[in-house]
């Protein structure tokens, strides 16, 4: 049985660019060893020659013509944004200069 | 003039439109209503009250003079809010998105709008619709209706308490693995999950992609018909969503029942399950024999692995679908200087509350190379025979009959610190999601201290009617809907 240890959680989390304090990695570990042990109930199965269903429907490509719609405006896709100029989200900066 | 907020949302659109009362009236009432109750139950986020009087005037203007409206002209309704509505907030009672305000309408908010419903409010629900008590709502836990101490279940815990409380006729929620049937079953209410691409997803924001789907919370079976056939049908914005026509539902539920065939799952009454759970059960199929239809035992063999197969792949689709989530583009961003890697972790990290976080973990695992195969192309696997344990079951049987949850709704507080006995009391609605059918739960009797009970009907892919129709059946044949929660200050 795969024993959920916290250097597992740690890179689980890390993953998942979440940070955790010492006290949330010791509790997580916890739960996710009790809730991923759980999951191997699935191991008593035999599934040998079963296809993989990732969705309930039959589902089809969907095509659409390549035409040029409206689409949201700068001021609405900005609006929300938390750092902003006029025109542009803010980050920091990714590439530092030499 | 009768109270108004007793009337069934046909009943409230037909006195309407007869020149009874105003649209105004109706709303002023339910506003009213709110004002008084909700801060008891906390079933609201926002309550819209000035749009919804602005909704109610043009209605009324509109009957002045003598324009036609829409099918759900004057009948106010609640959304949970993860169902994006333009210029309102949208939260998924999630610190993130606490000041997310939508520059869009979801697709079935604005079919609501040309059906002129009258939006009166978002509505609580667990962080990002994950859980099922409406306790890991960033915000404030939801109050059940019937016992003030009790969850009214979850994800859609506000809608459905908000439907019980008769704070609104009617309410959407979403259901991933049960979280408009379980509230429903815990509130006493009627909770329609439909099939998987029979209403849009355009505009709900995503926990689960492949699981996820729109429904709907009303009093009764008739209602539920009204509305979903407002919210049903094809969208070109969801690629997902099906070409499939829609029925009239109203017209299909009044249709007989004698001579369908209902399967009794032997597995969803079998171990675990509480013994006023069972006994509503049994009672729901003696009811249906008495009404002329035929109730037969099935076997749906592998329901003792729909939990795990739920959580692997919903926690995997959830945390790609979560990703979004970056302190950039909108939500909460971390404060102070820091590098962008920092800037995610830490607005993520700040921004969502710890079950979401458990979730993302669980899928980001599920997904990790090395576990991949073992756990999430595993479930994908027998995600497929969960799928052919019900296509067998309903090449046999119209529906089946089927207990919501093991018990009713629990006490706040009693199930928080243990992520996995909740998770484990998804088994009979969980299943359900995986395979895309449609179902509808609706109250079935009392138990435990008065609580309510639900049983639920699942049926064939987009046979909706069906189940409305056995539903509306035995609200007519039995008399569980009278009693009621009784919210009258001491």
């Amino acid at each position: 049985m795969t024993r959920i240890t916290t250097d597992t959680v740690e890179q689980v989390a890390d993953l998942s660019k979440l940070i955790l304090s010492d006290e949330e990695l010791a509790g997580f570990q916890e739960q996710l060893d009790k809730i991923i042990g759980y999951f191997e109930v699935l191991n008593s199965l035999d599934t040998t020659g079963v296809e993989p269903l990732a969705h309930p429907l039959d589902l089809r490509n969907v095509f659409r013509q390549d035409t040029v719609e409206d689409s949201a405006s700068r001021k609405d896709a900005l609006a929300n944004a938390p750092d902003k100029t006029d025109e542009a989200y803010k980050v920091p900066v990714v590439i530092e200069s030499s | 003039m009768p109270d108004l907020i007793e009337l069934s949302a046909g009943d409230l659109h037909r006195k309407l439109v007869a020149g009874d009362v105003t649209a105004r009236q109706i709303v002023e009432h339910f506003l009213d209503r709110i004002e008084q109750i909700d801060g008891r139950i906390g079933a609201f986020n926002t309550v819209t009250a000035e749009a919804a009087l602005d909704k109610a005037a043009d209605i009324d203007a509109r009957l002045d003079k003598g324009e036609t409206v829409g099918p759900l002209a004057g009948v106010p309704i609640a959304l949970k809010d993860n169902l994006c509505t333009r210029g309102v907030p949208t939260t998924c009672s999630s610190k993130i998105l606490e000041h997310f305000v939508p520059p869009y309408d979801a697709t079935v908010v604005e079919r609501l709008d040309l059906a002129d419903a009258v939006l009166l409010g978002k509505t609580n629900l667990d962080e990002f619709a994950m859980g099922s008590t409406t306790e890991s709502s960033a915000f404030a836990p939801s109050a059940n209706p019937w016992d003030l101490s009790r969850v009214p279940g979850g994800s859609s815990g506000g809608s459905a308490a908000a439907v019980a409380a008769d704070l609104a006729p009617l309410a959407l929620g979403s259901d991933t693995g049960g979280s408009i049937r379980q509230p429903a079953s815990f509130c006493g209410v009627t909770g329609l999950k439909p099939t998987y691409g029979r209403v849009s997803r355009y505009g709900l924001i995503a926990y689960a992609s492949s699981l996820d789907q729109i429904g709907t919370f009303s009093r009764d079976p008739r209602d539920a018909a009204l509305l979903l056939e407002v919210i049903a049908g094809h969208d070109p914005r969801d690629s997902t969503s099906a070409r499939e026509p829609v029925p009239d539902y109203a017209t299909e539920l009044e249709k007989e029942v004698a001579g369908m065939k209902i399967g009794l799952p032997r597995e969803y009454l079998a171990e675990g399950i509480a013994l006023d759970v069972e006994a509503a059960v049994r009672a729901a199929a003696d009811a249906y024999q008495g009404l002329g239809a035929e109730v037969v035992d099935i076997s749906l063999p592998h329901t003792e692995y729909a939990v795990a197969t739920y959580y692997i792949i919903g926690t995997a689709e959830a945390s790609s679908n979560l990703a979004r989530f970056d302190g950039i583009h909108y939500g909460r961003r971390a404060d102070g200087k820091m590098n962008v890697d920092e800037l995610y972790s830490r607005s993520r990290s700040e921004g969502l509350g710890d079950e979401v976080k458990r979730r993302i973990m669980l899928g980001t695992f599920a997904l990790s190379a090395g576990y991949y195969d073992a756990y999430y192309l595993k479930a994908l696997k027998v995600r497929r025979l969960i799928k052919k344990d019900f296509d067998d079951a309903l090449a046999g049987v119209d529906c089946i009959l089927a207990p919501v949850a093991p018990t009713v709704a629990y006490k706040q507080g009693e199930m928080i610190d243990d992520p996995l006995s909740l998770y484990l009391a998804d088994i009979y609605t969980s299943a359900t999601n995986l395979a895309g059918l449609p179902a509808i739960a609706f109250n079935a009797g009392t138990g435990e201290g008065g609580l309510p009970i639900g049983v639920q009907l699942m049926g064939r892919p987009f046979e909706e009617s069906g189940l409305l129709r056995l539903a509306h059946a035995f609200r007519q044949a039995t008399d569980h809907h009278l009693a009621r929660p009784n919210l009258t200050e001491d």
